[in-house]
């Protein structure tokens, strides 16, 4: 009852036209991005923070801005996978298999709002579970003392890596080098200053906002130049869409996969490491063992198009449970959700939902008001949406490129994070290159900071002794954990990686 | 050959890192720790993952022929111009250009490039300065 008189007055919070307004850019916001290829919900976050943030915006209008995009962005990378056979965004990548064959049989428009009322009946299920999960993992988390929260840190970087890397060297590589940079700047426990080599501009350290836009925006426009891929790809098909109502039928059909897969796709979001993605992946996977009796997966199941998507929202709602309770995110776009509270001097974790209940249920409430939105956008208003694939990248990756300028220069106004900020782009194009993953290095410049603090301070209660860092069962628990999740995928991650290609690859050549 | 050579770049990294970590200057007031520890752990993590990416490479990642390089090299070095004078000559006209630059790199006609930068440009200047009230480079004319 608790929970419910506190998610009224979240309601409270967040019913004022100015929140409801910004839901509503940010759900317009995200669906395009997420229907975009080359845009996805974590580039489309990050190039977004510096506006809201210069803006003026409080916590919580910021907040339900860029968790609307974040959303958004789940609903709207499914469009060119069914309509292109292109995956907006990389959760969306299983969409396109029973997507696609559906819009060459002329239900396209079918296709499309099955996989919107999955979306919405995915993302309304999670964000129920975080609801009800987050309180309870903050009972946990208020006995924590430094020594646990620095091997809960280590926990997040050991399993980030996880499946979406190829090599767990390289996630470990990229997590040492976004520590490394957190380091840069004036040591806050003694005042020296650390790695600043005499440059001023560095004493303050590295503005991870400066280091987001530049990793994930800036160096999706040198993969495009790289590639010269300047042509849409929706130039040349024909879009059709045809009706978009679903007959009752198909939905009643789909309703038990959508009921099972939102819970499947919510504990794969609130697992560390794990994502969307894979949300997204193990749902279509169980659903084609379940149910998939005529073999009809893979060839325009409407079955096969809501697991994935309801798995993929449910994922996206789970994501949000550990970065609001423990501070520490799951995946790539709720890292840079974090960068966002961060940036507004709100430390996430079990005192946030005791000291700014206006933000958490503010957040929770405006979450159930944008997802009613975004059916609402989603199903009607869809021709829009896939009017904008039309848009060429060599229009739409100058405005990336200008608008990540416009955010980075109006935070400071200096020319010098506008260098930094390149340089960014430049480290984040050669990593992808060599198949190093972004987020941990995101993850590192984030919570570099409080997980030395932490280090410190539970071995300066212990005198000295460094043996406090496994001091207690609840500490040794995490660090197996940790452990586990570390080397698990180096010998599932590869089996596992191997069957998502080989399923993308026989069930049609899919163009990356 | 690639990921050797990153290795071994990284290795790389990973000594100086721990050499400026030990150039830090302690202050006579300092917790157990100090400042140096984390640095070294870090340094130490850094140069295991490289040592390891440079004795197991993995396959050799795609490489763009060098006309794509120089690409993007040349795009790195226009958009440090536009940092550079972003300030000099204000928002609209540089981000006009920088725009422009980008489209027509991307593939634009060059005529149509240009609509592009302008229309870019006096877009962005539109929704982010003149409705949203964000504050941009102004330049001597104003804008």
């Amino acid at each position: 009852m608790d929970t419910l008189a506190q998610l009224a007055h979240g309601f409270e919070v967040a019913l004022t036209w100015q929140n409801i307004g910004l839901a509503l850019i940010g759900c317009l916001l995200g669906t395009i991005m997420g229907a975009l290829p080359g845009l996805g919900p974590s580039n489309g976050v990050a190039i977004l923070i510096p506006l809201a943030f210069t803006l003026g915006l409080g916590p919580t209008p910021s907040m339900i801005l860029l968790t609307s995009v974040y959303y958004g962005a789940m609903y709207g990378g499914r469009i060119s996978s069914i309509l292109l056979n292109i995956p907006g965004d990389e959760p969306a990548m299983m969409t396109c298999l029973d997507g696609y064959p559906m819009a060459q049989k002329g239900m396209a428009g079918e296709a499309l709002s099955i996989s919107g009322i999955a979306s919405f009946v995915g993302a309304f299920f999670a964000t129920w579970g975080l609801i009800l999960l987050a309180p309870q993992l903050v009972k946990i988390a208020l006995l924590f003392g430094p020594a646990e929260y620095f091997a809960l840190f280590a926990l997040a970087f050991m399993t980030l890596g996880g499946v979406s890397s190829t090599n767990q060297a390289k996630a470990a590589f990229a997590a040492a080098i976004g520590l490394g940079l957190a380091m840069v700047g004036v040591d806050t426990q003694t005042g020296v200053p650390r790695m600043t080599f005499g440059e001023v501009h560095l004493y303050d350290g590295i503005d991870f906002l400066v280091a987001i836009v530049g990793l994930f925006a800036l160096s999706e426009v040198f993969v495009f130049l790289e590639h010269r891929h300047g042509a849409s790809d929706a130039a040349g098909k024909k879009v059709e869409i045809g009706r978009i109502t679903p007959p009752w039928a198909m939905v009643k059909r789909c309703i038990p996969t959508m009921l099972r897969t939102s819970g499947l796709g919510f504990l794969a979001g609130v697992l560390p490491g794990a994502g969307a993605s894979l949300g997204s992946f193990i749902s279509y996977s169980m659903e084609k063992r379940l149910v998939d009796r005529e073999g009809t997966f893979g060839k325009g199941d409407p079955r096969g198009v809501a697991a994935p998507e309801a798995g993929n929202n449910a994922a996206a709602g789970g994501a949000l449970v550990p970065m609001l309770a423990l501070g520490v995110p799951g995946s790539g776009t709720t890292a840079v959700l974090l960068a966002v509270l961060l940036s507004l001097n709100i430390t996430p974790g079990p005192l946030l939902f005791t000291q700014n209940p206006d933000v958490v249920w503010g957040l929770i409430a405006a979450l159930f008001i944008a997802n009613f939105m975004l059916l609402a956008l989603n199903i009607p208003m869809v021709g829009v949406f896939t009017r904008l694939l039309l848009i060429p990248p060599r229009i739409l990756m100058p405005i990336v490129a200008m608008v990540s300028f416009v955010g980075i220069y109006g935070i400071s106004g200096s020319s010098f994070d506008l260098m930094v900020m390149i340089g960014f782009g430049v480290v984040g194009w050669v990593l992808r290159k060599f198949d190093v993953p972004l987020v941990p290095v995101i993850l590192g410049i984030l919570l570099g900071n409080p997980m030395e603090s932490n280090l410190r301070r539970a071995v300066q209660i212990s005198n000295g002794d460094w043996g406090v860092l496994v001091g207690s069962p609840l500490a040794i628990g995490l660090w197996i954990i940790a452990i586990l999740g570390f080397l698990a995928p180096i010998f599932f991650g590869r089996i596992l990686r191997d069957r998502m290609k080989a399923r993308r690859d026989d069930e049609g050549s899919i163009a990356d | 050959m690639s990921d050797r050579i990153f290795g071994a770049v990284g290795l790389a990294l990973a000594i100086f890192y721990a050499f400026a970590a030990s150039q830090i200057q302690e202050s006579f007031l300092t917790d157990t720790v100090g400042p140096k520890a984390f640095p070294y752990i870090i340094a130490a993590i850094l140069g295991l993952a490289s040592a390891y990416i440079a004795l197991r490479p993995d396959p050799e990642p795609v490489w763009p022929p060098l006309g794509r390089l120089v690409e993007i090299v040349a795009a790195v070095v226009a958009l440090m111009i536009y940092a550079q004078v972003l300030p000099e000559i204000g928002f609209v006209i540089a981000t006009a250009f920088a725009a422009a630059y980008l489209s027509w790199r991307l593939g634009s006609k060059p005529l149509s490039s240009v609509i592009a930068g302008v229309s870019i440009s006096v877009g962005i200047y539109i929704v982010f300065h003149l409705i949203l009230g964000l504050s941009l480079a102004r330049g001597p004319f104003g804008f």
